[in-house]
């Protein structure tokens, strides 16, 4: 038996492998790429077949209304649009699950605590079933494209016909590995199985990443075609329709937002759990995988308004006009909404640490602190939201003589923003600090000089961040703003990493001056609705800002390119669109908290005494 | 030993809210002269009560003390004379506000203007189309290749400056020229960080050749009173003025090349 399921691994194993290698070969760019260094060694003569055999292709076609089919009561665009935004939560999530799940098994291995085992596993557990929803939901997107926008589609997807199918084996791929990983977990423990057990894991990841990228090359290439020329016509390289200007920009981004996400959903299903826990150790257990929920969403949060930044300066930078669409044209104030919802994460996750001081009577000590962490938090984040284009009344457009505000003014733009987000990412960070330190006392020598000097260096960034901020930002040429943000950015990580070396070594053997009770009836309720409102902010302004990013082609199917011609190629407007959004995140939240149900049913038995025939023996 | 006496956590929590909320006022308001609008005010404060809030309930003491009096007043019955009079004031406090944010007035409408529109991807002017995306100011590299040509070119721009557009933009280019009182949107203040400091000269180029009737749809509502500038300047004349605008304020134009 034991023989036979190894065969099956060993089977499962060689197919994704196989799928790996076999993508670049179906992609013809990867082809071409691949064959360079063998350029040289090509004859002339090849070339002349190659020419006769080159692929024409046709121009983007040029559509109208009737192009566009339609089915009587039934908005083409709403269903495509909640289709593609709830198939993204759901793949959103069960591509970064596997990539925690990956850690927290290595971290079990690594200190042998079989906690973080059983917590990987019940995080991979809530996955499963959002992963068949995912490819249900795929597959609504897909048909709904083709029914709906079937010239749109055909373009596409003659341009990433390669791709295309490529992504269909290595949804194959994926699908294996994820079961055999998912089933064969308490099957693969101890010894070289466990070895086994995380390869499958990185494989996993591997195939979830690849597919992520492939579709993030279709999306990217509708906003920054390459490898066609200004009537559409593919020139016939899908490397360079794949390796479009937006694409890597956006593969770090979601990549990163991943984590985050999945970290917010499971984070939810801890509190879920912890809410309807009836003994002390479900609740024990449930606080404690909160907790790591929440870390490994804070942990993804704070490098991703940098990822965003990045990703919004290269839009900038491929398009003027797609920039100021995005930042000071009609989208400008989705951004406010943005930037309202990204500061309720952060609220809602340092309120979530500051609760967890709860769990230990040592924590004592910092809670007179947090009042000074929430004034600096509530602070940035009021500048971080300060919209550039104030919404004035008559008279106090008369007072300030204009819709100029020489003070709320020059915060409206980015070089207050990124000031202000780098001062929330550092102080959310301080509360994680107060956290780790709540039940310990450092005992080694050397503890005050290391305090002053984590001090030292929160000063001396803090003002660094401001001379960045202020002086490059306002005084210097735009090229230098946008710059400045990288060393601003790159101050914040240094003083992150460096004091979290500095605390490793400063708390190694500490003294414990109370116990850290996980569950006690202490940790309130409140902090678990925070967890949930983490998740809620997260799926509310993914949607509200894949639809801006989607949305700054206005009527484009493939900016510049292909025009949508369809009844529906205005740009909505924004109630309309913070509504469909709206409607979306409670329908998607809803089918979270199912999946969440299902988890508690798995689980559950019915006496059923009598209603069983009884079997003689 | 007397027990210190303390505020009662829930009269603290008022006491700060309104404690930042006349803060704001003050300081903008009166201390700097530059009123805090009201759209804004509320949103800072909804924030602002979130963050207290959470100060004041993140711990399970903290959280019971604040909430207690309220229990006390609901659930109390030696407490019957207040909570009648509670529920009646609370109901009518709401019923005024709702009143005064109903009640019609003669006040025009808050508009939500976009005031830097997105430019379109080419645009007509002089009878040929330009390219936004690639347009440069063809007299911005005089700056490093030959300043004194380029000082002339500036002060060319600033000639026509004065007689063309200093009437509403001002002479200190602020945006407050001795017409600007007359107009609603009023003209751009070009000192401010916020306006030609985030554009490119090809943005400016397009604004100044096109004016107020060639903004975008999207720039509705359609008020502003920007003449169409290529009916009365060449298109030499509209490059030295951004070169003039950039020069005397002292700001560069969006560029993504290091100098």
């Amino acid at each position: 038996m034991q023989k036979r399921n190894s065969r099956i691994i060993l089977g499962a194993l060689f197919i994704a492998v196989f799928a790996l290698f076999l993508l670049p070969s179906l992609i013809p760019g990867f082809d071409a790429s691949l064959a360079l260094a063998d350029e040289t060694a090509v004859t002339s003569d090849v070339d002349t077949v190659a020419d006769a055999n080159a692929v024409t292709y046709a121009p983007a076609p040029k559509l109208t209304a009737a192009d566009y089919p339609s089915i009587p009561g039934v908005n083409s665009r709403v269903v495509v649009w909640l289709a593609a935004q709830l198939h993204l939560w759901f793949g959103a999530f069960v591509l970064a699950v596997p990539i925690f799940v990956f850690i927290i098994e290595a971290i079990g291995m690594a200190t042998r605590d079989q906690r973080y085992d059983n917590m990987a596993y019940e995080f991979i557990k809530v996955s499963i079933t959002a992963y068949s929803l995912t490819a249900i939901l795929g597959g609504l997107l897909a048909f709904s494209l083709i029914l709906f926008y079937p010239d749109l589609f055909t373009y596409l997807s003659t341009i990433f016909k390669g791709s295309m199918f490529a992504y269909a084996l290595l949804f194959f791929a994926e699908s294996a590995v994820l079961y055999i990983y998912y089933y064969g977990w308490h099957w693969l423990q101890g010894g070289f199985k466990k070895w086994v057990h995380l390869t499958l894991g990185l494989l996993l990841n591997a195939t979830g990443a690849m597919l992520m990228f492939l579709a993030n090359a279709w999306t990217t290439f509708m906003m920054s075609p390459a490898g066609v020329d200004a009537a559409g016509v593919f020139g016939g390289d899908t490397w360079a329709a794949i390796h479009n200007f937006l694409w890597n920009p956006l593969n770090i981004h979601r990549m990163i937002a991943n984590v985050a996400y999945g970290g917010s959903i499971v984070g939810a299903y801890a509190a879920f759990k912890f809410l309807s826990a009836r003994s002390k150790e479900q609740r024990a257990h449930y606080d404690w995988m909160g907790y790591n929920a929440n870390f490994i969403a804070i942990a993804a949060l704070l490098p991703l308004p940098f990822a965003g930044y990045y990703l919004t300066a290269e839009m900038y930078a491929y398009s003027q006009q797609m920039g100021i669409t995005l930042m000071g044209g009609v989208f400008a104030w989705i951004f406010i909404i943005q930037a309202v919802l990204i500061g309720a994460l952060f609220l809602s996750a340092n309120y979530y640490l500051w609760c967890g001081l709860g769990r230990s009577e040592g924590a004592h000590r910092y809670t007179p602190y947090m009042k000074y962490l929430a004034v600096v938090i509530v602070g940035a984040f009021l500048v971080w939201f300060t919209p550039h284009t104030l919404v004035l009344t008559n008279a106090e457009l008369k007072s300030l003589g204009g819709p100029y505000h020489a003070i709320l003014g020059p915060l409206g733009i980015m070089p207050a923003k990124n000031t202000a987000v780098n001062l929330l990412i550092l102080f959310t960070f301080l509360s994680f600090m107060f956290y780790r330190r709540a039940n310990k006392t450092a005992t080694v020598s050397w503890a005050a000089t290391g305090n002053a000097f984590q001090i030292a260096l929160f000063t001396a960034g803090i003002i660094n961040i401001f001379i960045l901020g202020i002086y490059y930002g306002y005084f210097t040429n735009t090229v230098y703003k946008v710059a400045a943000s990288i060393p601003q950015v790159m101050t914040t990580l240094v003083i992150i990493i460096t004091s979290v070396v500095i605390d490793v070594f400063m708390y190694k053997g500490a003294k414990e001056v109370a116990p850290l009770h996980w569950g006690r009836s202490r940790v309130s309720a409140r902090s678990q609705y925070a967890l949930f409102l983490l998740a809620v902010s997260f799926t509310w302004l993914m949607g509200l800002m894949g639809y801006v990013r989607s949305g700054i082609r206005q009527h484009w199917h493939v900016i510049n390119i292909f025009r949508d011609n369809s009844p529906d190629a205005f740009t909505p407007g924004l109630g309309y669109a913070a509504n469909v959004i709206s409607v979306g995140t409670i329908i998607f939240m809803s089918m979270v908290i199912f999946v969440f149900w299902l988890s508690t049913i798995s689980s559950r038995k019915s006496t059923t005494a009598g209603y069983w025939k009884e079997q003689g023996t | 030993m007397t027990k210190k006496r303390r505020i009662p956590r829930l009269l603290q929590l008022v006491l700060v809210v309104l404690g930042i909320y006349l803060g704001f006022v003050l300081t903008f308001d009166v201390i700097l002269g530059q009123v805090i609008p009201k759209s804004l005010l509320t949103m800072y404060m909804f924030f602002v009560i979130a963050g207290v809030l959470m100060v004041f309930t993140f711990t399970e003491e903290s959280a019971q003390e604040l909430i207690g009096p309220i229990k006390a007043l609901v659930e109390d019955p030696s407490k019957k004379m207040v909570r009648n009079v509670v529920f009646v004031i609370v109901p009518l406090l709401a019923g005024v506000y709702t009143y005064a944010s109903l009640m019609p007035s003669f006040e025009a409408p808050v508009e939500l203007r976009t005031i830097h529109p997105a430019p379109p991807s080419s645009v007509k002017a002089f009878g040929k189309r330009f390219d936004l995306a690639t347009l440069e100011n063809p007299y911005r590299k005089f700056e490093k290749e030959d300043p004194d040509k380029f000082h002339k070119l500036v002060k060319q721009g600033g000639e026509i400056y004065i007689q063309n557009c200093q009437y509403c933009h001002g002479d200190r280019l602020d945006g407050k020229g001795p017409y600007a009182a007359g107009l609603n949107p009023t003209p751009l203040n070009f000192q401010d960080v916020g306006t030609i400091a985030q554009l490119q000269e090809s943005f400016v180029f397009w604004r100044i050749a096109t004016g107020g009737p060639g903004l975008p749809a999207e720039a509705a509502p359609w008020i502003s009173s920007m003449p169409i500038w290529q009916d009365f300047l060449s298109e030499d004349e509209i490059w030295k003025v951004i070169l003039f605008l950039y020069e005397y304020t002292g700001r560069q134009p969006r560029s993504w090349e290091h100098e």
